[in-house]
């Protein structure tokens, strides 16, 4: 009878401990120069997605926020990941609606599951380009189940429609759980990081990548920034 | 048996006449300037092909009724003079006609291919890849920049292939996914394809021309009725092909304008 209330403060204990040491990296990526500028999307060969945009969506290739924010880009772990080969058991999804991607960049494990969804009223073919990965393209009519998919290798494959040629977007397969995608103001932020050493590893679609070396000592808050020089072609 | 089979060819012949000659079937309404032309031609083909075809039937019902059941002592007799001098004479026949057929078709055909376009011809380039149609207009420059395969990028919009940073004469070029044209203007439409063979058809200009990868084909028309008429591609070129299309807007020259001035914004 005096064992359980030990157990629960030694679990406590361990808890407690692991949250105690669980640090932050965050930051802001930003850009410098003059981005290329992006073209409206005319989508008239597909009316029933067109009226989904009131006004036209423009490509996705650089897409920026006030500051100089630089969205988009996948900020991950790529040395010294503490989850390398633990595959999250939970699907994430990549929804093709209004002949768009969402998201543009889909981040996710090696071997993790992913679902398509098809929400529009058109067929859609998804058809991912990956280099070391198995290449296939698949159909998706109006109303057909999710498509699950998943990849072996860590890469980052560019995605395409075979119907609607200014569909466009990315996998992003890594080896580890630990990344975020820039959002609106360029804001990132990866937590629960065990002490260690890491590298931090930021990827843009046109702008390439860029890495950081960073130390976690404890419970705390590193702050890394990432800047990329942008071009205006 | 025989009779019946006979009556039934008759009956056969002549329903399938009666949608052709009621125009059940009618083409739409022609809005180019040689579309007459051609709508002359194909009624003229459809003529004299369903004449003979009908006459052809009616010889063979005719035949059927009148031989299939030969007495038991009956003969096989010749053809009187033998064949040589009916298989020349339906030879002349045939080749003249259809000789004939292509002599007055020639002019419809030149009318969209073999002349030149009027010198103030309007320019677009139209390029056909899978899945859709992308139109270029040169811009104010009147110059079309130079394309360069490896530049395609459809993630990027770049269906041509431009490249802005280094070719001025592609800055203005405006790439579209329909095709605005103005009424009563001629049209020089430069035909290009991105991949496998394609086909540019629209019904109520009474063009239907393919796209064959390789070659530059080029053709002119003039469209005389405002409207929206759908472009489609009428070559199976793979699993998109039914979705394959878009759409042509015949605007008058004031919408035309406006219609530039938004898409020039767009790019």
């Amino acid at each position: 009878m005096r064992r359980k209330p030990i157990l629960i403060a030694l679990l406590t204990l361990l808890a407690g401990s692991s949250l105690m040491f669980a640090g932050t990296v965050s930051g802001k990526v930003t850009y410098t120069g003059t981005p290329a500028h992006q073209k409206a999307i005319d989508m008239s060969k597909e009316p029933s997605c067109a009226k989904q945009h009131a006004t036209p969506i423009s490509t996705e290739t650089v897409v920026t926020g006030a500051n100089n924010a630089l969205e988009n880009v996948v900020v991950y772990i790529s040395a010294g990941a503490p989850d390398e080969g633990q595959v999250p058991t939970q699907a994430i999804t990549y929804t093709q609606k209004g002949c768009q991607y969402l998201p543009h960049v889909l981040p996710m494990h090696v071997n993790q599951e992913f679902e398509i969804l098809n929400d529009d009223q058109t067929s859609h073919n998804i058809h991912p380009l990956p280099k070391v990965n198995i290449e296939w393209n698949k159909s998706q009519p109006p109303g057909s189940p999710p498509i699950k998919e998943k990849y072996d290798k860590a890469e980052f494959i560019e995605v395409k429609c075979n119907i609607h040629p200014w569909m466009h977007g990315y996998f992003a397969v890594l080896k580890t759980s630990h990344y975020d995608v820039s959002k609106e103001g360029g804001d990132f932020k990866l937590p629960n990081l065990p002490p260690g050493k890491y590298t931090l590893t930021a990827w843009h679609e046109k702008y390439g990548t860029q890495t950081a070396d960073v130390t976690i000592t404890g419970n705390e808050t590193k702050d890394v920034n990432f800047t990329f020089k942008a071009t205006a072609y | 048996m025989a009779k019946f089979f006979a009556i039934t060819i008759i009956i056969i012949a002549i329903a399938s006449a009666i949608p052709i000659l009621r125009h059940t079937w009618a083409p739409p309404e022609d809005i180019s300037t040689h579309g007459a032309l051609i709508d002359e031609q194909l009624s003229e083909t459809m003529a004299e092909a369903g004449i003979s075809f009908l006459a052809a039937q009616f010889v063979l019902a005719f035949f059927i009724w009148k031989f299939s059941n030969p007495a038991p002592d009956a003969k096989l007799k010749n053809f009187p003079g033998g064949a040589k001098g009916l298989v020349i004479a339906a030879f002349l026949v045939v080749g003249i006609e259809v000789m004939a057929l292509g002599i007055f078709g020639a002019k419809a055909w030149a009318n969209v291919y073999l002349t030149p376009p009027a010198a103030d011809a309007m320019p677009i380039q139209v390029q056909a890849g899978q899945f859709a149609f992308y139109f270029r207009y040169p811009g104010p420059d009147g110059k079309f920049g130079a394309t360069h395969p490896e530049l395609i990028n459809e993630g990027q919009q770049n269906y041509y292939g431009l490249d802005p940073e280094h070719d001025v004469d592609a800055r203005d070029d405006i790439v579209a996914a329909e095709m605005a044209i103005p009424v009563n203007k001629e049209i020089h439409l430069l035909m290009h394809s991105k991949d496998v063979g394609h086909s540019f058809y629209v019904r109520e200009l009474r063009v239907q021309q393919d796209f064959v990868p390789g070659l530059d084909v080029s053709l002119h028309f003039t469209a005389t009725k405002v409207g929206k008429y759908e472009i489609v591609c009428t070559q199976l070129c793979g699993l998109g092909h039914y979705n394959m299309k878009a759409y042509l807007e015949v605007l008058s020259q004031q919408d035309f304008d406006d219609w530039m001035k938004k898409e020039t914004a767009m790019q």
